[in-house]
């Protein structure tokens, strides 16, 4: 210590330390189970791929080869693609609206504060009520893909909606101003100035929110229900991937659960390639 | 005139003084101030000298100070004067060691208080801070802080045992010339003062826990004249019992309050001299053009 | 269809309504339809729901249904009492573990990290979002209550004189489920938690770093008093999350329908029984209306919760807004 500074306390200087250690403990302890669940992931999951485990559909069979994931990966694209084909117009459009139209208007905030309640709404009461108003209706027969994608639809539209106005508010009036001042109609604004601005940020929230969706199982399990084989119909029932999971964990039979880790390491990467590109284009944004 | 302090202060010896309160303020305080005269809540004290040999900073790869070398003389006023970005701001930050606390800042060179290399080995950072205050800007009391808690919170950091909490933070806001202002209301939230009232405010902070330098980045920039008039002549006041360095790009402001005036420019130091003569007969033909605002 | 086009005749421009903002007002409609369609939605969305339920509070009564700790399905009794003593211990565990580790991780990464180490610790933090629930499930089963097992009975059996504690462990349990919570909660309320410290000023850190405060002292100084009311949010928006998960749970905590003697007993919580017994109660018409009530209870426990959280949170940031990281599962 040089002389004539004022030292700092002793115990001072050690409370300083002993809580950027212990943060620093924290921190570490925080991605202690990211560290253990990636690599049970790959250590279990990589030993479960092979070709037949890609390119076979689950068997069913209680006994012997118990067949792969090619029915649960496609069928999980197709109804989480369906979903993305509701979700994210109309998500998109009340986005809009809450930007262009509504502003700070009574009816808006009362829009935005629903589309609030909607983000902690948990998937499983969405589930519930998806197969309250489509399958116990038996609209279109009973379980079916596609009543699985408008439950994961639900899910996703708040946080399209939500990222979508954030995004949507980046882009500077003056844009907006200069295109009404050249005597442009709204609707052309919107669509020739507005949307391709935010286009790189609305397609980020969109790919995140099927990043969310992608790993959903609670909403499946009411709407679409459990099948072995492939189906390309999303009016039938369909295999998906965290149903796969789930199903397999339940049975707890060594060979199934082996299954379960190979579709969990495939649902993990393929949910991480999603999120990845969704990162990237939001890099390349012009707007923050 | 004899100032009418009681006892004048001697710059502590040891840290030891200084942290139960060396140089006690009660003893200069409240009694005085009942009679209206602020100054004369200012008991002297000497502040410390300052030296920079061969100071650079940078940012990043951008060398904003460049081989500085300058001497503070204690319980004088010197301001820093020149264009923005010449590095001004950054060298008084290296005072007191600030400068190093944004991302990817460093400095090199040496800066002594009296003779303490503050960039020596072994030296911490917090206990410069100590010694050298420094008032910002843009007035930043704490906003979850009362008027109270904000002057107070330094001195609690130190530790209050020994220190009559309530007396030092009258003192302080005496010194600051609020505390007839703010008298009747010290458990308001301090965000609620006027912005004049703020940078006060922030003062008595600084104050509280008795440096002996006061570093000020520009302080008056963001406020009206009237309130800017008011810390000018406290300015006056202070440095009775403080170094003081302040930073301005009002060149009338360093007339008006300034012994000293160093002009630096695209981060060299031009000139430093007598106030008076920086502004009459500079020696550098750039500071000439500066303060006659042949360029800006 | 340029607006307000000059003809090449070179006549003046139209100053009446140009051909191409006949289109506006359409636009306006759509636009103002799709979001009273949210609206409707959930309005629609909460009356279905209760009037399937009804069966179950004809039968048991509100109060009975919600406060009777008697869930036997073979008896056709449907108290959701343990449901939701389940639901209210496993989120509470999450909170008390995760909370504190994700406040720790932001201010780690905001106000102490180095600089190049703060992109990656962050995106390693988010990436636990990123892990679906099911396989959090997965791992928790096969990995984690296993080999937490021994560490629980040692606990259990040391300290068996606080409450809650001591007797049997099993291997699934209220604790291991709240433990994975924890895990679940811990990107989302840390990235909240980051957000709020972020907007704490710049001026306010440096004026207590310029008063002589160490590292930590300016974040008791700075940043937690500004940031305290967005963190609350945060663990309340965590609780929200905690409290609607539903597959990870429904897969560690044994699914046992009453309320369990310590942490370390088997449980039920409310969106596992939904998840659970769904399958069976499908031709049992009060069954269903049971899950169906329980489903509702679980919504207005999280309508309660977030309400609460973001009234925290709007306060602590101010008026800029939060991107949801995601969703319950």
């Amino acid at each position: 210590m040089s002389a004539g500074l004022p030292a700092v306390a002793g115990r001072r200087r050690n409370a300083d330390r002993a809580a950027r250690a212990g943060l620093l403990v924290l921190t570490l302890v925080a991605l202690v189970p990211l560290v253990l669940i990636v690599f049970e992931l790959l250590s279990k999951g990589l030993g479960a791929w092979s070709w037949t485990f890609f390119t076979t559909d689950p068997t069913g069979r209680f006994l012997g080869d118990p067949g792969g994931i090619r029915s649960a990966i496609i069928g999980s694209i197709v109804m989480v693609a369906i979903a993305t084909a509701i979700a994210v117009p109309i998500g998109i459009g009340v986005a809009l609206y809450l930007v262009e139209y509504g502003k700070s208007s009574r009816f808006a905030d009362v829009v935005r504060y629903f589309v609030d309640v909607m983000t902690g709404v948990p998937s499983v009461v969405f589930g519930l009520f998806v197969y309250i108003v489509l399958v116990v209706s038996q609209i279109g027969g009973t379980f079916a893909g596609w009543k699985g994608s408008v439950a994961l639809a639900l899910l996703m539209l708040p946080v399209v909606t939500r990222s979508g106005e954030v995004v949507l508010n980046l882009v500077p009036d003056g844009l907006r101003e200069a295109a009404l001042a050249l005597g442009a109609p709204r609707w052309r604004v919107v669509a020739r100035i507005v949307l391709p601005t935010a286009l790189p940020g609305l397609t980020t929230g969109s790919l995140l929110a099927v990043a969310r969706a992608a790993g959903e199982t609670a909403p499946l399990l009411f709407t679409v229900a459990f099948v072995n084989g492939l189906s390309l119909d999303p009016s039938a029932r369909m295999n998906s991937l965290p149903l796969q999971i789930f199903n397999d964990v339940g049975q707890a039979q060594d060979r199934l659960v082996q299954r379960a880790w190979g579709a969990a390491l495939t649902l993990v990467v393929l949910i991480l390639l999603v999120t990845l590109l969704a990162r990237f284009i939001q890099k390349r944004s012009r707007l923050a | 005139m004899t100032p009418p302090y009681t006892r004048p202060t001697t710059s502590p010896k040891d840290m030891t003084e200084l942290e139960t309160g060396g140089r006690d303020p009660e003893r200069a305080s409240v009694a005085e101030r009942t009679d209206g005269a602020q100054a004369r809540v200012i008991a002297p004290a000497k502040g410390r000298t300052i030296a920079l040999r061969d100071l650079n900073a940078y940012y990043g790869d951008t060398h904003a100070v460049r081989g500085v070398s300058l001497d503070y003389a204690a319980n004088q006023v010197t301001a820093m004067i020149g264009p923005s970005g010449c590095g001004k701001s950054t060298l008084v930050r290296c005072i007191n060691r600030m400068h190093e606390e944004v991302p990817g800042a460093r400095a090199e060179g040496q800066v002594t208080l009296d003779d303490i290399d503050i960039y020596g080995d072994g030296v911490d950072p917090t206990s410069v801070r100590r010694v050298v205050g420094m008032v910002f800007q843009k007035p930043n009391p704490f906003p979850t802080m009362s008027i109270f808690d904000n002057v107070a919170a330094g001195i609690r950091l130190s530790g209050t045992r020994g220190v009559d909490l309530r007396e030092r933070v009258e003192w302080a806001l005496a010194c600051a010339g609020l505390w007839d202002e703010v008298r009747d209301r010290l458990g308001a939230p301090g965000v609620g003062l006027s912005g004049g009232q703020q940078q006060r405010l922030c003062i008595a902070r600084t104050i509280a826990v008795e440096p002996e330098v006061i570093l000020m980045d520009e302080p008056c920039s963001a406020l009206d004249p009237i309130a800017t008039l008011r810390i000018e002549d406290l300015i006056q006041d202070l440095k009775e019992r403080y170094t003081i360095v302040i930073v301005t790009h009002n060149m009338q402001q360093a007339a008006r309050v300034a012994d000293t005036t160093a002009f630096m420019l695209n981060g060299e130091l031009i000139e430093h001299a007598p106030t008076e003569k920086i502004f009459s007969q500079p020696a550098d033909t750039r500071t000439e053009e500066y303060v006659t605002g042949k360029f800006g | 269809m340029a607006a307000g086009s000059i003809s090449a005749t070179g006549d003046r421009p139209n100053l009446g309504r140009s051909p191409g903002s006949r289109l506006d007002p359409w636009m306006q409609y759509v636009l103002t339809g799709l979001a009273a369609l949210i609206l409707a939605l959930i309005g629609f969305f909460f009356v279905r729901l209760f009037v399937e339920a009804r069966p179950a509070f004809d039968r048991f009564g509100y109060f009975g249904f919600v406060f009777d700790n008697n869930w036997d399905v073979s008896r056709s009794q449907y108290g959701a009492w343990p449901l939701l003593v389940g639901t209210l211990i496993t989120s509470g565990i999450a909170l008390v573990i995760g909370v504190p580790i994700a406040i720790a991780a932001a201010l780690y990464v905001t106000e102490l990290c180095p600089v190049r180490l703060r992109q990656p610790l962050t995106i390693l933090l988010e990436l636990l979002a990123a892990v679906p629930s099911v396989v959090y499930g997965l791992w928790g089963i096969f990995v984690l209550a296993p080999k937490l097992l021994p560490a629980e009975k040692w606990f259990s059996d040391t300290v068996s004189f606080l409450p809650f504690v001591g007797g049997t462990v099993s291997i699934p349990n209220y604790f291991v489920a709240g433990l994975i919570l924890a895990i679940m909660i811990l990107p989302i309320v840390s990235a909240i938690a980051r957000e709020v410290m972020a907007t704490v000023p710049v001026e306010n850190k440096e004026a207590a770093l310029a008063l002589g405060a160490t590292r930590w002292e300016m974040i008791r100084l700075a940043v937690l008093p500004y940031s305290r009311a967005g963190i609350s949010g945060a663990a309340m928006l965590g609780l929200g999350r905690a409290i609607g998960e539903t597959i990870a749970v429904t897969i560690v905590i044994g699914n046992a329908p009453n309320v369990g003697k310590s942490v370390f007993s088997q449980g039920y919580t409310l969106a596992a029984v939904i998840a659970n017994e769904f399958g069976e109660a499908a031709s049992d018409p009060i069954h269903r209306a049971a899950l169906i009530a329980a489903g509702l209870v679980l919504f207005v426990l999280t309508l309660f919760v977030n309400a609460i959280a973001r009234a925290f949170v709007n306060r602590g940031v101010r008026r800029e807004r939060i991107v949801p990281q995601g969703m319950a599962g």
